[in-house]
């Protein structure tokens, strides 16, 4: 038989090897399925580069992505830090982005910096509204929120897409069914691609590294996180605590919604998240709930996404074998987090270290 | 008894990534003998017996059960050999009947319960040994004692003749340690071996035949009881000369400081946790509380700090009724209540910060607007460590979780005293720390009592309670059944108020 059991804490040089073995690894693997689809894996992946930081427009395109991957990201780490299994940022995010577009709907003569401001406190609120339902039945009557999140994405998806194809369907799109792209007025300003969600998210990433860290409410939450019991002894009022930790992580995966639709797609759709909702979460778990560690592997995942399509085009090779790429290189560094804490034991061995 | 070894252990060595848990270790135990291994906390007591339970292999050494060598690579295996280890905790299934638990997991069973055949079996077993089991009882309704016992027979049902048990009275009132050393006594006539852990010496004079006495991971001496005595014993314990007894400061207490009156507390199920409790405590006081676990400690401390509901009564501080008040409460109005909760891990430190952040949860409230500094923090957890000699690396980025178990707790009461409090409760201060941590314990709660602080001290150890404490309250099923002065009583007559009987042994 065996086992798996957790290894003592890791050195630093452990670490740098294991995961540079990874992804060495992860390549190797990955040139076998690049050589099945007619490809040279050494143009590929000299590809991947190119096609991240060929020219400004792609470097743009692969910081389009970053940039809410890395604040979704934010919000997820903020719940995990209480070990609030936020699994709902897909819904957090779509519901902010109704928000926002609920804005341009009711206001759409705002002018432009009125309207930004608007529109980012809707999609908060709507994305943080998201998650306080299930945050309230957790404080209220220790409700599953890892399911009951889960389950709010989907609710969230359909009601976007009852407005695509009804509600808010557009008269003008000639039976298609789209809703309507922003105004101009309503549109993040930008510039060769980059827009004005970038400096909402450095904004966004100084304020979560004071907030966790310096901050009281910050501090309660990861006491929380750690012990529920340790909480109260102190007097931090649970409930409140869980309610504020919410309202906070489903906000900034709300905001998402806005980055979104005003900066990037124009307009509500079902499809505008990408599914980046769920790799927030990966991110953010990788990124061991720390903020710079966040920062730099969304910077990584959304160079994997944008290198992903890039070499789709340009290689002609099939989407699928650049999504299989992107899978073998994710579930290396996974299996390299693993291989860094656990190691597999025969069944003799473990009962000496039990 | 005669001259058989049941077990031998040769040069037995274990070692943990840098940690030489044990170093050629000897060990044997003779037939129909009750040996009583001794030792500190991290002696490597429990290590021995995890070897000789099959939990870890050895990475040297040779161990010969019943004439044989053998090697014993699971619980599983050494139960073939006839050796059984009692948990320390109790894997018992709540909802079953002592019978059914019994049958569970013994491979005695057929695929069908045979009620009856195991019934009789148990029966036979019971009466040989003189023991208190119902097999129908279900063990929700049982007492930890008769969880114990449900347990030894448990072992002793599938077979084992070598027994091993594992600190076994921690959890007992005296009369219940007397009622298990029958027990013990019993098995060895019916033919079993026994191995008994502790540290607590008057137990180990009591019931064994030999004991020997570990210390740091080495096997110091395997003596007779008959050649020697307590004061020999903890000497070899401790390694140099130790004085054993906790001091009890002479200090003329001051002022009443908190008094309780009539408090009453109910569980979950309605049951009265707290049951018309009243003491008083004075300023230079360490008032004790002593009662079986689960008497209503836990909650008269949670209860004064705010943190479990008082139905009624009134907690008297400082001239105010502080029931109601939540424990934010408690502190803004300046009364700073110090209390170390019954699992150090659990309520009072967050095992993954650092000591600074550990400190600082004490104190982050004090500073005003929304942010925390670590600037004060970081002076208070240096001076805790500079103070208690806390052994860590480093107070910054080093969870408390790494560290060893005393130096945990002087975290824990080292905060508490950083506080300068004005009333301290501490519940088992001491839980699980070896003899040189307890007494930095006692030392420090001593310490505050010359400054007239006032303390509640929840004790476990009795021989403790009544040479630190001044008076002590016993408790038993929520209910004061007595406040006696320590120096004018016995450990029998506070263990018969532990168990309910009032009539001996007040103070007044």
């Amino acid at each position: 038989m065996i086992h798996v059991i957790k290894k003592d804490v890791p050195k630093t040089r452990d670490k740098i090897l294991i995961r540079v073995a990874a992804v060495v690894a992860a390549l190797l693997v990955s040139s076998i399925i690049v050589i099945f689809a007619d490809a040279n894996p050494i143009n590929l992946y000299i590809g991947i580069i190119q096609g991240c930081f060929g020219n400004l427009h792609r470097f743009a395109a692969t910081i389009q992505i970053m940039v809410p991957l890395l604040v979704l990201s934010l919000g997820v780490m903020v719940a995990f830090k209480m070990r609030f299994w936020n699994i709902g940022a897909e819904g957090q995010f779509l519901m902010g982005a109704i928000g926002a577009s609920l804005v341009v709907r009711i206001f759409p003569n705002l002018p432009l910096p009125m309207m930004i401001l608007t529109m980012a406190v809707f999609s908060f609120l709507f994305g943080a509204m998201w998650l306080l339902i299930p945050a309230f039945f957790k404080a209220k009557y220790g409700t599953n929120e890892t399911l009951f999140t889960l389950m709010m994405n989907y609710i969230a998806l359909t009601i976007v897409t009852a407005l695509q194809y009804d509600f808010w369907k557009d008269p003008g799109a000639k039976g298609m069914p789209k809703i309507a792209n922003f105004p101009a007025n309503a549109l993040l300003p930008s510039m060769s691609g980059f827009n004005l969600s970038i400096v909402f998210a450095i904004i966004l990433v100084i304020l979560a590294c004071f907030f966790i860290n310096y901050s009281k409410i910050g501090f309660e939450i990861t006491v929380l996180g750690e012990s529920e019991n340790t909480a109260r002894y102190l007097g931090i009022n649970v409930t409140k605590t869980i309610i504020i930790a919410a309202l906070i992580s489903g906000g900034l995966c709300g905001l998402v919604g806005m980055f979104q639709t005003a900066g990037i797609s124009g307009a509500l759709s079902v499809g505008i998240t990408g599914g980046l909702g769920f790799t927030a979460i990966i991110v953010a778990w990788l990124s061991g709930l720390k903020v710079p560690f966040i920062v730099l592997n969304s910077f990584v995942f959304a160079v994997l996404l944008q290198g992903g399509s890039y070499i789709q085009t340009a290689f002609q090779i099939p989407g699928s074998v650049a999504e299989m790429i992107q899978a073998i290189i994710l579930f290396f560094i996974l299996e390299s987090e693993f291989a860094l804490h656990y190691r597999f034991v025969s069944d003799k061995e473990t009962r000496e270290v039990a | 008894m005669n001259n058989d070894y049941v077990v031998k252990m040769e040069n037995i060595t274990k070692v943990f990534g840098q940690v030489k848990a044990l170093d050629h270790v000897e060990f044997s135990l003779k037939k129909g003998e009750i040996h009583a291994i001794l030792g500190e906390n991290g002696a490597g007591k429990s290590s021995l017996m995890n070897v000789l339970n099959g939990i870890y292999v050895p990475d040297q050494g040779r161990i010969e059960v019943k004439g044989k060598t053998v090697t014993i690579h699971s619980p599983k295996d050494a139960l073939e050999l006839g050796i059984g280890m009692l948990p320390q905790h109790y894997k018992l299934v709540d909802v079953f009947s002592a019978l059914e638990n019994v049958a569970a997991g013994s491979r005695k069973t057929t695929p069908f319960l045979n009620k009856k055949k195991i019934l009789d079996e148990m029966g036979k077993l019971i009466n040989q040994l003189g023991m208190d089991i119902d097999p129908n009882k279900k063990v929700y309704a049982m007492s930890v004692a008769e969880k114990q016992s449900l347990e030894i027979f448990k072992v002793l049902y599938r077979g084992a003749d070598i027994l091993i048990l594992d600190e076994p009275t921690a959890v007992l009132t005296p009369q219940e340690i007397k009622n298990l050393f029958q027990i013990i006594r019993k098995m060895v006539e019916v033919g079993c071996s026994v191995i008994i852990i502790t540290h607590k010496l008057d137990e180990v004079m009591e019931i064994s035949d030999r004991i020997t006495i570990m210390r740091k991971g080495t096997t110091i001496e395997t003596v007779n009881k008959k050649d020697t005595n307590s004061e020999a014993l903890a000497g070899m314990m401790v390694g140099d000369v130790m004085e054993l007894n906790v001091p009890w400061v002479e200090v003329t207490r001051g002022e009443k400081c908190l008094e309780v009156k009539n408090i009453t507390a109910i569980d979950k199920n309605k049951v009265p946790v707290i049951n018309n409790i009243s003491f008083d405590l004075y300023a230079g006081e360490i008032l004790g509380v002593a009662g079986i676990a689960g008497s209503g400690q836990k909650e008269l401390c949670e209860g004064i700090a705010g943190l479990y509901p008082i139905k009624s009564g009134e907690i008297i501080f400082d001239h105010t009724n502080i029931i109601g008040k939540t424990p934010e409460d408690i502190n803004k109005m300046g009364i700073s209540l110090s209390f170390v909760p019954e699992d150090r891990l659990g309520m009072g430190l967050v095992s993954s910060m650092d000591i600074i952040d550990n400190v600082l949860l004490k104190d982050y409230k004090n500073t005003k607007g929304m942010g925390i500094s670590r600037v004060i923090s970081r002076g208070k957890a240096k001076a805790l460590v500079e103070k208690l000699n806390v052994s860590t690396p480093a107070i910054e980025n080093h969870a408390v979780s790494l560290l060893s178990g005393g130096n945990i707790q002087k975290v824990l009461l080292g905060r508490e005293i950083e506080l300068e409090p004005r009333l301290m409760l501490t519940a088992y201060a001491t839980r699980g720390l070896d003899v040189r941590s307890s007494q930095i314990i006692y030392d420090l709660l001593n310490i505050e009592k010359k400054k007239m602080i006032p303390i509640l001290y929840i004790g476990e150890d009795l021989d403790v309670l009544m040479s630190l404490c001044d008076r002590i309250v016993v408790l038993c099923e929520g209910k004061v059944t007595g406040i006696v002065n320590p120096r004018k009583t016995t450990k029998e007559a506070i263990g018969l108020l532990m168990s309910g009987v009032t009539e001996e042994g007040k103070e007044k």
